[in-house]
């Protein structure tokens, strides 16, 4: 049923935040962005074992829980709450479901127990610079000469890419989309860290010359493609709910506590009303969310409508309350020691990533035929 | 009583009395209704109830859906009287004939309505200035009330007037039930931004209210008026609406209309100013049903709590477009302003979006303003501190007024 939530949903939660609380607090949010890696693989390699949330969506046959949207918004939703640093949307979202949904089984079989065992580090490479977020728009063509196949070009605004050691490409093969295999060591392969506008979230340009891959599709993926970035955009909208959650209760906890004038400022209407709005703003968008979740599970239909209105919903929602954040905790909040920029960061690039606001209102637009003649 | 019995008490009180009898017939059959306790199942028996736990109510109702062709809602019958009056009269009442009294509120012979806000008084409802005095056992009444719904139609209403100016505000309110008829009532037509009249103004002058016509204790205006509220949430808390229904199903409709004499930017601009209203509305609705579900598994979180504020902007906003998409279009106005009562009705779109841009500007002020429901929320879901106040601990009197 749709928004209803189980004892179990609910204990998962739980047991993550715990977790998260602990081991993602701030001081380890600022070294691991300060770091070149961006991500501590014994934490994750305790949230593949201790808590198993980084084959969460993995089918249980290739060594993940089996669970679906509802537990990765739920999971999702707390990541974003403390700006974990961890290949959780390159890895366990992006690429486990493009291999799930879009690879041969021989190759899902070889890697989707790697990485959902926290072994290997996924990534899907398919971004270019004329077409970023858009699948038709892929130009990169594989050259094939006897079974083999050769890739050039450059891919950029790839999730964790300098530090992947399974990458997976979206290139074309006479016209059709298939996905491809690099190994992270193949000859002609550059890879370039991208100084990323946010520090919690690492991205590289990977640079192709003649390198070496294997075909792991079959037929043409574009659509199953879709429907792996699709989840992708569901859960980076839940990390975006977790986000502006946190930065609300920050912004109102402030607001109550600062004083001026000799009264806290959230006494103020101008003050206590921009948090009214914000709680607004948060609360629409964590129904965009969950309806985006359920509709994936009981809605197939209009999954992608979902997945649309809830991207371009809470990358809205979670820029305006980690503006007006900022705004509220006056000088402070434009500090390098007060968290309100992580958070901006945050919002700013998750708007970003995957497409704008209005990239997604489009196809939304398109899809329901608004204004159509 | 247990559900079962219950719904074979409805159940006769149907094939006892027609419930479809034609002309002015609901008059008996809701009269049987409440002589056999199933107006309100929670009220004491002999006043319209069984003494049952008010939900049980929806058996009734479910019945009686099934039961008769002709289904005449509560809030379409009598609003303010079966919303707010019933339950103040039983709790407060110490009129005789108490069960006759709230039988007609039942059958709606008897139409009601509030008298609590002023034009000096909105927001700030508990600064009301109309002024009830002692004269022997009875009250004399003096002032002026606004937005009264149906008065003009109304037997009785439900007033609450100062009784104590010397007290701080909140303390010398008291409650009383109105005679709409007694000499030196006066009801006349407020007419609004769209030249209509759907509510009224009511001037009071040297008007007599018995002693038994108080609601509660002299003084306690205020208790009872808060009780009142919280009934009327009750009565006006809505189900959500159907996916793509409502103000945004006219937008998409105008929009799919529009010619093309848009240029290609503002063409785009418009199209993702309705997608944006789209999601707002599609979400506000979904909201709804998440808060039901948390009601349902007893988790209530603020979701339940935003709806009115994000109704009200999003409505203005959706009707605001539509004259957008309409274009130069908009720029007549095939209603005219000609003052007139009652709420205009269209079926085309077109009009009544034109109607609705004017009308929609009392969504963020009417039931509460968006203003105040902002202070609610920052104050009660979210904890924030309250505004100094400088009508606390005052006399009623010595504050400052408009």
């Amino acid at each position: 049923m749709l928004f209803e939530f189980s004892d179990e949903h609910g204990e998962l939660r739980r047991t993550v935040r715990n977790f998260l609380e602990k081991e993602s607090d701030e001081n380890r949010v600022r070294e691991l962005m300060a770091s070149e890696q961006g991500h501590d693989l014994t934490c994750w390699g305790r949230m593949a074992e201790e808590l198993g949330i980084v084959g969460l969506i993995v089918a249980e046959r290739h060594g993940g829980a089996g669970f679906g949207m509802v537990e990765l918004a739920i999971v999702a939703e707390e990541m974003g709450r403390v700006l974990l640093c961890a290949p959780f949307l390159a890895s366990a979202v992006l690429a486990s479901s493009a291999l799930e949904l879009a690879a041969d089984e021989a190759a899902q079989n070889e890697i989707l127990p790697k990485l959902a065992a926290g072994k290997a580090i996924g990534t899907l490479a398919f971004s270019e610079a004329a077409s970023p977020w858009d699948l038709s728009g892929i130009a990169m063509a594989a050259e094939s000469s006897g079974g083999k196949f050769r890739l050039s070009g450059e891919k950029i605004y790839v999730l964790d890419g300098h530090t992947a050691n399974e990458i997976l490409v979206a290139a074309r093969i006479d016209g059709e989309l298939a996905l491809f295999r690099v190994a992270a060591d193949a000859s002609g392969l550059v890879r370039a860290v991208q100084p990323p506008l946010d520090p919690t979230r690492k991205l590289a340009a990977l640079r192709f010359e003649r390198t070496p891959a294997t075909r792991i599709s079959v037929g043409d993926v574009s659509d199953r493609l879709e429907r792996a970035l699709e989840r992708a955009i569901v859960a980076l909208a839940a990390e975006q709910v977790g986000g502006a959650q946190r930065v609300l209760e920050t912004a109102t906890d402030f607001a109550k506590t600062r004083f001026q004038f000799g009264r806290p400022i959230g006494s103020f209407q101008v003050i206590k009303h921009q948090c009214a709005d914000m709680l607004v703003e948060v609360e629409l968008a964590r129904s965009a969310v969950y309806n985006a979740a359920f509709a994936s599970e009981e809605d197939p239909e209009s999954a992608s409508i979902a997945a649309q209105m809830a991207k371009s919903y809470c990358s809205d929602a979670y820029l305006h309350v980690a503006n007006r954040n900022i705004q509220i905790h006056g000088g402070m909040g434009f500090t390098w020691e007060h968290s309100a920029h992580l958070y901006f960061k945050r919002a700013k690039a998750s708007e970003l990533l995957f497409g704008t606001p209005s990239f997604h209102r489009e196809r939304m637009a398109t899809a329901l035929g608004f204004g159509a003649h | 009583m247990n559900e079962s019995e219950l719904r074979a008490c409805t159940r006769k009180l149907l094939a006892d009395v027609n419930p479809d009898a034609k002309g002015d017939q609901r008059i008996p059959f809701r009269g049987a209704q409440f002589d056999h306790g199933l107006a309100w199942v929670s009220f004491p028996e002999g006043l319209g109830g069984l003494g049952l736990a008010p939900k049980l109510q929806t058996i009734v109702q479910d019945e009686l859906h099934k039961g008769a062709e002709t289904y005449f809602e509560d809030m379409y019958i009598n609003p303010i009287g079966i919303g707010m009056a019933a339950p103040v009269v039983l709790a407060y009442g110490k009129v005789e004939g108490k069960r006759e009294l709230l039988r007609r509120i039942f059958t709606g012979e008897e139409i009601w309505c509030q008298l609590f806000s002023e034009p000096s008084a909105g927001s700030d409802l508990a600064g009301l200035a109309a002024r009830a005095v002692r004269d022997g056992d009875d009250w004399i009444l003096n002032g002026q009330k606004v937005w009264t719904t149906l008065a003009h139609i109304s037997k009785w209403g439900l007033l609450v007037a100062r009784t104590n100016p010397d007290v701080p505000k909140h303390d010398g309110l008291s409650y009383f039930m109105l005679d709409m008829q007694a000499p030196g009532v006066e009801v006349r037509p407020l007419y609004q931004i769209t030249g209509e009249a759907e509510f009224n103004e009511v001037f009071l002058n040297d008007v007599r209210i018995p002693p038994e016509h108080m609601l509660g204790e002299e003084g306690q205006g205020w208790k009872v008026a808060i009780a009142t509220l919280m009934n009327e949430r009750v009565a006006l808390g809505g189900g959500a609406s159907r996916k793509g229904g409502g103000p945004i199903a006219i937008l998409l409709e105008l929009l799919q209309g529009a010619d093309g004499q848009r240029s290609k930017f503002e063409d785009a601009l418009l199209r993702d100013r309705v997608a944006k209203l789209y999601i707002e509305s599609e979400l506000l609705r979904l909201t709804g049903i998440r808060a039901k579900a948390a009601r349902h598994s007893n988790v209530i979180g603020p979701e339940g709590s935003v709806g009115k504020l994000a109704q009200a902007e999003i409505g203005k906003a959706i009707w605001e477009c539509c004259a957008d998409v309409l274009g130069p279009d908009a720029l007549v106005y095939e209603h005219g302003y000609e003052l007139r009562q009652g709420r205009t009705s269209s079926t085309d779109s077109k009009l009544h979006a034109k109607y609705n841009l004017l009308r929609s500007r009392a969504y963020s002020i009417e039931g509460g303003t968006s203003e105040i429901m902002r202070n609610i929320l920052g104050e009660r879901v979210l904890g924030l501190p309250g505004e100094p106040r400088v009508d606390k601990d005052v006399p009623w009197k010595e504050v400052p007024r408009s």
